[in-house]
């Protein structure tokens, strides 16, 4: 689902009725085609068929997995909205034409993506931890510390899903026609107003696209959370965390509980593609 | 259809000891290499708790050094995981535990000969360098206001501090429960929080960034480490050999070295 997402960061007119020219799928594509597909679907077939349904009420209903699901779409949700407000403008820096240092910026942007997340968790602690460059500071004027809270589970995940956003809307902004932003500004609209008013329709999709990403990513989140945030039912425990804490009792309980996080991630992201992708 | 269930099995399985390896403490990778185990004999995989990480990188040392040819890899990692592993068929020699009740979940499905112990620890406070926080004793463990870190109930180092906190009759407030005791610590020295809970033998480890601060009650919660040879063990021959050598006098000072206690 979120690897089709990622292709709606271009837009692509809807397709004419009478299917102009639909060839036969040649043997060199279908195969890696089908592999691909088989290898992304058979681990969560096999999570379905070895899970224990048996106990799929007594699990499922549990306070500590309602709480982590709670908290999980909660934080996703709050991490989607701050890579977004962060990630266009970003990402509309780096589509501009002629920026000299596009290609370093770019490769900054996807640290996080090659950083195994356990070593982001350590990073954010030398910046935002109570010793931090910036924490430090921060906790002895206020008090205030950012490991252990929800504040630190959304900050890991905004660094994990931030990239995913910024690299597809810019993907969009470079696919997106510049003459009609061009012809806005020859008529007289100010930069702002093209911005708000020509660019952001036209790259809805791609932002629409790296938001669900962004989401899905920050659903996902564990080795920056469990490092930087802790790991405390109701304020930090968010799922793949209690997965994790069930593996250690209950592997079957583990299997369960993925399978729920799986379910409402599916769930919200055919929902969102719906209403979002389509209607934008 | 039963092997396609064991395909998707060992895919799953790839991707979970990929997952915690990629999470866990572990210093090694812990998909090593034994398989070429049948043709280089000496080969043995251990997987050991995380507080043997020190103690156990030495022994193993000393025990290639003694019996030339002979080759240890370690992979370190909370015992419950690693019994997990171990349960979903990962490929090693030796389980060495953090407690009895790991090596049970191991026992209990028949993937391990009858385990021996080894060794013992008992709990210690530890308190970033210095006790900027001023922490006295088990009693600031209850203080709201503290930041506290503690194992969570369901690992070995967990269970060990339900008891102490129970035998203490305090009830903790802590700010986060730590998957193995390895991350407990790495907070403490991090000074991210004020005080932890930890083996004393992980203060020992850290003791450049971590004070100890010991309390009467941990004498009545010892934690006593199994180690049992694998019954899937492909090389049990040189897997007996380092469980014996762990039971000798010199591997045992390495363990009284690094703050072990008889078993």
């Amino acid at each position: 689902m979120v690897g089709n997402v990622a292709l709606a960061g271009v837009p692509v007119d809807p397709q004419p009725a009478g299917r102009p020219w639909q060839s036969r799928v040649p043997i060199l594509l279908g195969v890696p085609a089908v592999l691909a597909l088989l290898f992304l679907v058979l681990p969560l077939v096999g999570l379905l068929i070895k899970a224990p349904w048996g106990d799929a009420g007594a699990v499922l209903t549990s306070p500590g997995a309602l709480q982590a699901l709670r908290l999980s779409i909660i934080t996703a949700t709050v991490s989607m909205i701050i890579a977004a407000i962060l990630g266009v403008p970003l990402a509309w820096l780096l589509a501009r034409p002629g920026l000299r240092a596009a290609s370093l910026l770019r490769a900054l942007i996807t640290i996080p993506l090659v950083l195994p997340p356990v070593v982001g968790g350590v990073a954010l602690f030398t910046v935002l931890g109570r010793s931090g460059l910036l924490g430090r500071p921060l906790y002895q004027l206020t008090g205030f510390a950012f490991p252990f809270t929800p504040y630190a589970v959304i900050l890991a995940q905004v660094f994990v899903a931030l990239p995913f956003l910024v690299l597809s809307v810019e993907g969009a902004l470079r696919a997106a026609d510049r003459r009609f932003e061009e012809a806005a500004a020859t008529l007289g609209a100010r930069p702002v107003t093209v911005f708000r008013r020509i660019t952001l329709p036209l790259i809805r999709p791609g932002i629409a696209a790296g938001a669900v990403l962004a989401w899905a990513r920050a659903l996902g989140e564990f080795g920056a959370t469990i490092t930087f945030a802790g790991n405390f039912p109701g304020t930090t425990r968010t799922m793949p965390l209690e997965v994790y804490l069930a593996l250690e009792t209950d592997p079957g309980s583990a299997l369960l509980l993925s399978v729920l996080l799986l379910g409402v991630s599916v769930a919200v992201l055919v929902l969102l593609r719906d209403r979002w992708v389509n209607q934008w | 259809m039963r092997t396609a269930h064991k395909h998707v099995l060992v895919a799953l399985t790839a991707a979970l000891v990929i997952l915690l390896s990629a999470c866990g403490t572990s210093t090694r990778p812990a998909a090593a290499p034994s398989g070429a185990g049948g043709s280089s004999g000496g080969a043995i995989t251990v997987l050991a708790a995380a507080s043997l990480t020190g103690a156990f990188t030495q022994i193993g040392k000393d025990f290639e050094a003694v019996n030339p040819g002979h080759r240890v890899t370690f992979s370190f990692g909370s015992s419950a995981t690693l019994a997990t592993q171990v349960v979903q068929g990962a490929p090693a020699d030796i389980f060495a535990a953090a407690s009895p009740a790991t090596m049970k979940i191991v026992s209990d499905a028949g993937a391990a000969d009858a385990p021996t112990n080894f060794a013992s620890n008992t709990l210690q406070i530890a308190v970033p360098k210095n006790n900027p926080h001023k922490i006295t004793g088990l009693h600031d463990f209850a203080d709201k206001s503290a930041r506290i870190a503690i194992c969570a109930p369901q690992v070995p180092c967990g269970a060990a501090t339900i008891k102490v906190f129970a035998l203490a009759k305090i009830t903790p407030q802590p700010d986060t429960l730590e998957q193995d005791v390895k991350a407990t610590l790495q907070k403490v020295a991090a000074d991210e929080v004020d005080a932890a809970l930890v083996y004393q033998t992980d203060v020992i480890a850290a003791e450049d960034r971590v004070d100890g601060i010991g309390f009467p009650e941990a004498k009545q919660a010892v934690n006593t480490y199994p180690i049992a040879v694998l019954k899937d063990s492909k090389s049990s021959a040189a897997a007996t050999a380092f469980v014996d050598y762990v039971l000798s006098p010199e591997a045992q000072a390495v363990l009284a070295k690094a703050g072990f206690a008889k078993p």
